[in-house]
């Protein structure tokens, strides 16, 4: 049996930090406001990098963390809901780029759990032995899909990309993953793509493409789907919550842990959290906090680690990993 | 009794005082809630009550009464 195993971590960032102090000159809101509803400080924004340069850095350091040059990759999985083009898809930009010629390359749009399920994917390929080295790269430039004058939104999201390199081996990494969705009719959070306007129609489609969300139904969403989510990964693998040293949560809202932490009675600092540097970079996120993680020396071989995604679509998924770096 | 069971929510979600609690308190001015605090109160009535409460409808909720005849009403 083949296992899929995570062999290297990187991520990239944009240089601009914007502190809540610069959003309050933009719109009416307040350090403390946003800090104490989300946690956030600061978010890195991108000055004119789009999402397939920051994919690029990321997946760079990754490889060059992993050892693993990029043509020994055989499939690049991008996660992405601001990708640079309809087509081509951004992976495939990134594949040129790293010079991955024998990887087949696409996007996942499964929004803020995208890394989850590209985790998942890849898992899959590796366990049925039709892969044996791929690169996962969750990657985004929320800037160019906020309403800078929505102060609901426009405080809570940052740029950024991050990745890992999973390898086929007999040790087991990925133990297991799970995902889900529940299609978002309604419309609680939603990132429009461009209207339907053609020569054949009376009326053309019109409205905003800003990224819109209802706040309070996508937080009763997140701590209840996160709460089953992490049941879900658990279940039938004989491993139970305290066991695990770190839930690497999608950094959405730090009010979310301690809530969920709360209803499920551990300790809060269970959650590894970075968003008050970061904000909430969509998929992305928790691929920069597995990243800092393991940099910051947080992480050694056998430790059980979960990863725990939710948002747009509405998607979420969870996968529970022992960690196999030395 | 209703009152005592919204009480104990109100008092484990927000870190209140039971006698804090009373059906003529305003759960954001006397009770000192912010807008998430309210969406994890309605969480815990829903699931205490096995009820779904609207978005429309928790903008009525201002008062524990509010909440109070509103579960009487929909349980």
């Amino acid at each position: 049996m083949n296992y899929a195993n995570i062999i290297g971590t990187g991520t990239y960032v944009p240089e601009k930090i914007v502190d809540n102090h610069m959003l309050s000159e933009l719109v009416e809101t307040s350090d403390e406001w946003i800090r104490t509803r989300t946690g956030i400080k600061e978010r890195r924004i991108s000055t004119g990098k789009n999402t397939s340069d920051l994919a690029l850095k990321a997946s760079e350091a990754a490889l060059e963390n992993a050892g693993m040059s990029p043509e020994d990759l055989d499939m690049i999985i991008l996660s992405t809901l601001t990708p640079d083009y309809f087509t081509p898809a951004t992976a495939c930009l990134v594949q040129r780029r790293l010079g991955a010629e024998n990887a087949a390359a696409f996007d996942i749009s499964a929004a803020c759990s995208g890394f989850l399920y590209g985790l998942d994917v890849a898992d899959s390929f590796i366990k049925a032995g039709k892969a044996k080295n791929i690169l996962v790269v969750s990657s985004e430039v929320m800037s160019k899909v906020i309403d800078w004058e929505d102060r609901n939104t426009c405080v809570l999201f940052g740029d950024g990309a991050g990745a890992v390199v999973l390898k086929a081996s007999a040790e087991h990494g990925i133990i297991n993953t799970v995902t889900g969705s529940k299609g978002d009719i309604e419309g609680n959070l939603v990132s429009k793509s461009r209207n339907v306007v053609n020569p054949f129609m009376e009326i053309p489609e019109t409205g905003e493409n800003y990224l819109s969300m209802n706040g309070k139904e996508i937080f009763k969403f997140a701590t209840r789907i996160m709460r089953k989510a992490l049941k879900d990964v658990l279940d039938g693998t004989g491993i139970e919550l305290s066991a695990v040293k770190y839930i690497v949560p999608h950094q959405a809202n730090d009010r979310m842990f301690e809530y969920v932490a709360g209803k499920m009675k551990f300790d809060k600092e269970k959650f590894y959290v970075n968003l008050e540097r970061f904000g909430n970079t969509s998929s992305a996120s928790i691929p920069i906090a597995l990243d800092e993680m393991a940099k910051k020396g947080l992480l050694s071989k056998g430790d059980k680690l979960i990863f725990v995604g939710f948002g747009g679509g509405l998607t979420w998924g969870a996968a529970l990993v022992e960690w196999q770096i030395d | 009794m209703i009152f005592e069971k919204i009480k104990g929510i109100l008092v484990d979600e927000l870190g209140v005082e039971a006698e804090e609690v009373l059906m003529e308190s305003n759960i954001k001015d006397d009770l000192d809630a912010d807008s998430l605090d309210i969406v994890q109160v309605v969480m815990a009535v829903e699931e205490a009550f096995e009820i779904e409460v609207e978005e429309e409808e928790t903008e009525k909720l201002l008062t524990v009464g509010d909440v109070v005849r509103y579960v009487e009403a929909n349980k």
